[in-house]
């Protein structure tokens, strides 16, 4: 007879559980708001204990808080990862983790297809501290290789480029990155763990944007670093935060104190300790709140997505139409396609980008009549979204930059959310009829 | 730091504070595949109050040169032949699982080097399912996904982590992985292979504590109470809730079950 499989709790119900152990003195089933700035020490003993890392546990919210861990263990457990550690926002995850990897004299190679507000943070704020960052064509294996120095120390791109929707070819991209003794950190936002576990595809840190898909209702901001604790720092040589004594902790070497874990404790340890963006115990519980439902939500916007995208196809075809292209990467004319299929076989995300005809006119009459798409800056509510990049979220841009993001004049992005699709493609129809009157 | 042991370097953690022959000595011996992380939210504790901890990488593991010895036996010597090296008399060993499984050998034919005894995760026999044992010897990773499946208690598998914002099945995952190919397949070989922990246990004649998991499946707790009653005033620890992987799992009292049996310094 054989050894009986060893069962772990599978996606779904993690999403509902992990992380949390019912609180045995209440009985809470939900997770309660920890809403306390600080946490009292047994005695003098405790209290030195704690601060010398000598036992785990909290001691100021800054550092961390019961109701947060609960939220940081729980998408660390959907990402695969050894730990997480959540942060006041997508960007505050970004920085938490660079800070973690490099001081000044530092490079980084990243996407040239990113979030606009981590385009602003790598290429104009962060050389102001000493730490540059080449951008490269996300599809080019050749231009990262390329783009690799001595003194790089991380390469970084998103999973789902935002908002030209390119697949990242994580195990290809991993492999540069890992050749060049530097790990692979990965924007997963607009993915989820749902849709890509970019660990098991040889990514070493995973970061998100909890505001948007992770929450799901447009409620509270956040973000997250996950460590896949995949990473051998000590092999790399390269990263004396993780493998050389810390004067700022009692001259602790993390990679030989924790192992896998060194980079999460050090992301703690010093990151939220001294830079201090961590996530407000409120938001956390929000964000758990939308955790909860994420696998359910995700099959709800692939849905809807699906069929939005098989409607403006539609529109495609119509001769007088005023949809000029669509940009979805399920779409058999996607540079993507067959990658995302591999990467991505439960669905591309909830975003889709098309080009409205009438250049910036015709988009500025589309947005605005839209009745149930919301006109904002964010992605992944429940709700339906729309935004113009290039006036917008990627306004920071010059005209060269805005072209190697895939933002053009024209672009319209969508945020597919969970209300009938129905009512989404009569809206989009009744506006894009508004566009092309002129 | 780094210690010669017959020839071979040696890596032991000494949580954050230089090894001194002095005090009372703690030498901490990690689970099959593993290394000293293992004890990681123990070594700084036990380090601070008092003892000199030695939280090693066994040979072949971790950060340690040569191979991975290949009996119980075997190691027990290594361990004497390690405090030899170190110029210590007698020294406080805990162990988890493999590790329990050296540190009793080593009290039994070492009677006078060891002042205390702490094993966690321990069991008269120790046999490994046979499907794991071949998993294990030919490096396929589904050998690592039934430890930590089969290791973990309910801490790991859905969570509350005494650590904020880690996961520990993940991360004991991980450790495994990390490991040199061969290394978890000669390990379990060897836990498998032990028939000696009843005699052992007769010759053991010095504090002496189980620390057991109430949830423990590798090693249930029925198994190491059995072994705690063959040992002369053993004392044991069961933990409520906690599976086979103790010093992650319930890492306080991990730490504190140590203390308890160790010579107390000057």
């Amino acid at each position: 007879m054989g050894m009986a499989d060893a069962k772990f709790l599978k996606f779904d119900t993690l999403s509902l559980h992990a992380g949390q152990r019912p609180d045995p003195e209440t009985g809470a089933r939900a997770v309660p708001i920890h809403m306390t700035t600080s946490f009292l020490f047994q005695d003098v003993d405790h209290a030195a204990a704690l601060f010398n890392l000598e036992q785990p546990g909290h001691i100021y919210s800054r550092i961390s808080n019961p109701t947060v861990a609960v939220l940081e263990e729980r998408l660390a457990a959907l990402e695969g990862g050894v730990g997480a550690v959540c942060t006041a926002s997508g960007q505050a995850a970004l920085s938490l983790a660079v800070m973690t990897l490099m001081g000044a004299g530092g490079h980084i190679v990243a996407s040239a297809s990113l979030y606009g507000g981590s385009r602003n943070l790598l290429g104009y704020t962060l050389p102001r501290f000493g730490i540059d960052t080449s951008f490269v064509d996300p599809r080019d294996h050749a231009a990262w290789r390329a783009a690799i120095r001595p003194e790089t120390r991380l390469v970084f791109a998103e999973v789902l480029g935002n908002p030209g929707l390119e697949v990242l070819d994580i195990p290809a991209i991993s492999a540069v990155a890992h050749d060049a003794g530097v790990p692979l950190l990965v924007d997963a936002t607009f993915a989820t763990p749902y849709l890509c576990r970019p660990l098991q595809h040889g990514a070493d840190l995973v970061m998100h944007s909890c505001t948007k898909w992770l929450g799901g209702h447009g409620t509270a901001i956040g973000g997250a670093v996950i460590d896949g604790g995949t990473f051998d720092w000590e092999a790399s040589g390269k990263f004396p935060t993780l493998t050389e004594p810390y004067a700022g902790y009692h001259g602790i070497d993390f990679a030989e104190e924790y192992g896998p874990a060194a980079f999460l404790m050090r992301a703690r340890a010093e990151g939220l300790r001294d830079f201090g963006a961590c996530m407000s115990p409120m938001n956390a519980f929000q964000i758990l709140q939308g955790v909860e439902t994420l696998p359910h939500r995700m099959r709800g916007h692939i849905h809807n997505t699906r069929k939005v995208v098989g409607f403006l196809e539609t529109e495609l075809g119509r001769p007088d139409g005023a949809v000029a292209w669509v940009n979805y990467p399920e779409l058999a004319d996607h540079p993507d396609h067959a990658l995302a299929a591999e990467l991505l076989p439960r669905g591309c995300g909830s975003i889709v980008s098309f080009g409205v005809r009438g250049g910036r006119a015709g988009g500025r009459r589309f947005i605005e009549a839209l009745k149930v798409f919301s006109h904002l800056a964010n992605v992944g509510d429940a709700k339906s979204l729309v935004i113009h990049p290039a006036s917008t979220t990627h306004a920071q841009l010059d005209t060269a930059a805005l072209a190697a993001s895939g933002v053009g004049e024209d672009m319209v992005r969508l945020s597919i959310g969970l209300e009938d699709c129905d009512d989404l493609i009569d809206d989009l129809k009744q506006a894009l009829r508004a566009a092309a009157k002129g | 730091m780094e210690i010669r042991v017959r020839d071979e370097a040696v890596y032991a953690h000494t949580g954050g504070r230089d090894f001194d022959a002095a005090l009372p000595v703690a030498v901490l011996l990690h689970g099959a595949g593993m290394d000293h992380t293992a004890w990681s939210l123990q070594t700084r504790w036990l380090a601070h109050r008092g003892l000199s901890v030695l939280a090693l990488d066994l040979p072949g593991h971790g950060r340690s040169g040569g191979v991975p010895l290949a009996s119980v036996g075997e190691l027990a010597d290594w361990v004497a032949a390690l405090l030899d090296a170190l110029g210590v008399e007698r020294a406080t060993l805990a162990g988890h699982s493999m590790g329990a499984l050296v540190a009793l050998d080593a009290a039994a034919r070492h009677r006078g080097r060891v002042a205390g005894l702490a094993l966690f995760g321990v069991a008269e026999r120790m046999p490994v399912h046979p499907d794991l044992l071949a998993l294990a010897a030919t490096d396929q990773p589904e050998a690592v996904e039934l430890v930590v499946g089969w290791g973990y208690g309910p801490r790991g598998h859905v969570g509350g982590s005494p650590v904020p914002g880690m996961a520990l099945l993940p991360a004991g995952r991980r450790l495994l992985q990390a490991a040199r190919p061969g290394v978890l397949g000669v390990d379990l070989s060897l836990c498998n292979a032990y028939g000696g922990a009843v005699e052992a246990a007769a010759a053991v004649a010095c504090p002496t504590v189980l620390v057991l998991g109430d949830g423990d499946r590798m090693t249930p707790a029925k198994a190491g109470r059995a072994l705690a009653s063959r040992i002369a005033g053993a004392r044991v620890e069961l933990l409520p809730g906690v599976g086979h992987m103790i010093m992650s799992e319930a890492p306080v009292p991990s730490a504190r079950a140590i203390l308890g049996v160790a010579p107390k310094g000057a």
